[in-house]
């Protein structure tokens, strides 16, 4: 059984101000990189990602 | 914290997406070729170059695919992850495989070159926002605390479903698109196993790295 001073021993995970920041980065980063190899419509983009949109099941064409 | 971030998102990224690649050449890519002789006569030059040239693009799409779904993973696992191992790593990729691909293929099957489909721009609108529902909608059910907000998850994963994702206006009966419906239905089985592999490795080593690069 644990204790209760156990149970307030065990760290709950603050998110601080560095933690909020690197989260809300990294998903912007990965909507960034996402949106340009799977929704582009530069034709560059777009032919260069061809078979790899139409696998992964993003619409192309 | 970023760099712990960074390290594990390009490290997960890079190898699920090399596994994604394999998976693309084994099983997908032979398809889309077959379906573009259906398509136009003759297998196309869609991608620069043929051969050699069109696997190293659909590598590095694949790579960048990965490393682009290992940040989104990575953010929503520092944000509201606790004590992510692998393990855990593969259920949150479970939840990426629902909103990146299960809920927007429910209602836009994956197609090969020459299927029929409706206008590309009201394609892209309803996949995205059917992906951000279901992302933020899994988040509320699983993460929230409060009977109310697991209530509005619930919804916001079914609404675009209800809404409906635009399709072609041809009537089942009627000549459709040039693509045989064999080849079709092997193409969206094996999208969706691939895909499903993909995301499964992908939350595992994103769960794996995060625990390894802690102290950095």
């Amino acid at each position: 059984m644990l204790s209760k001073s156990k149970l307030s021993a065990i760290p709950v995970p603050a998110i601080d101000a560095s933690r909020l920041l690197s989260g809300v980065l990294a998903l912007m980063f990965g909507a960034f990189i996402v949106f340009g190899v799977g929704f582009a419509h530069s034709s560059t983009i777009h032919n260069a990602a061809h078979d790899g949109r139409h696998a992964l099941s993003f619409p192309c064409h | 914290m970023f760099a712990r971030l960074m390290l594990t998102a390009l490290a997960a990224g890079f190898v699920a997406g090399v596994f994604l690649w394999g998976g693309h050449m084994l099983k997908t890519t032979p398809l889309i070729l077959a379906a573009e002789v259906y398509e136009t006569g003759a297998a196309l030059e869609t991608a620069p170059g043929g051969g050699f040239e069109r696997a190293g693009f659909t590598l590095l799409t694949d790579v960048l695919t990965g490393i682009g779904f290992a940040f989104l993973l990575c953010g929503a696992v520092s944000l509201f992850g606790r004590n992510v191992d692998w393990h855990q790593g593969m259920v949150w990729g479970l939840c990426g495989f629902a909103a990146f691909f299960a809920a927007p293929s429910l209602g836009l099957a994956p197609e090969l070159p020459g299927m029929q489909a409706a206008d590309l721009a009201a394609r892209q609108t309803w996949w995205l926002g059917t992906a951000v529902a279901t992302a933020v909608g899994l988040g509320l059910l699983f993460l929230s605390p409060g009977i109310h907000f697991k209530a509005l998850g619930a919804v916001l994963i079914v609404l675009p479903h209800i809404i409906g994702a635009p399709s072609h206006d041809i009537a089942y009966g009627e000549a459709v698109g040039k693509v045989p419906a064999e080849l079709a239905s092997e193409f969206a089985i094996a999208v969706f196993v691939v895909t499903g592999l993909f995301w499964i490795v992908l939350g595992g080593l994103v769960g794996y790295f995060y625990n390894r690069f802690e102290k950095s």
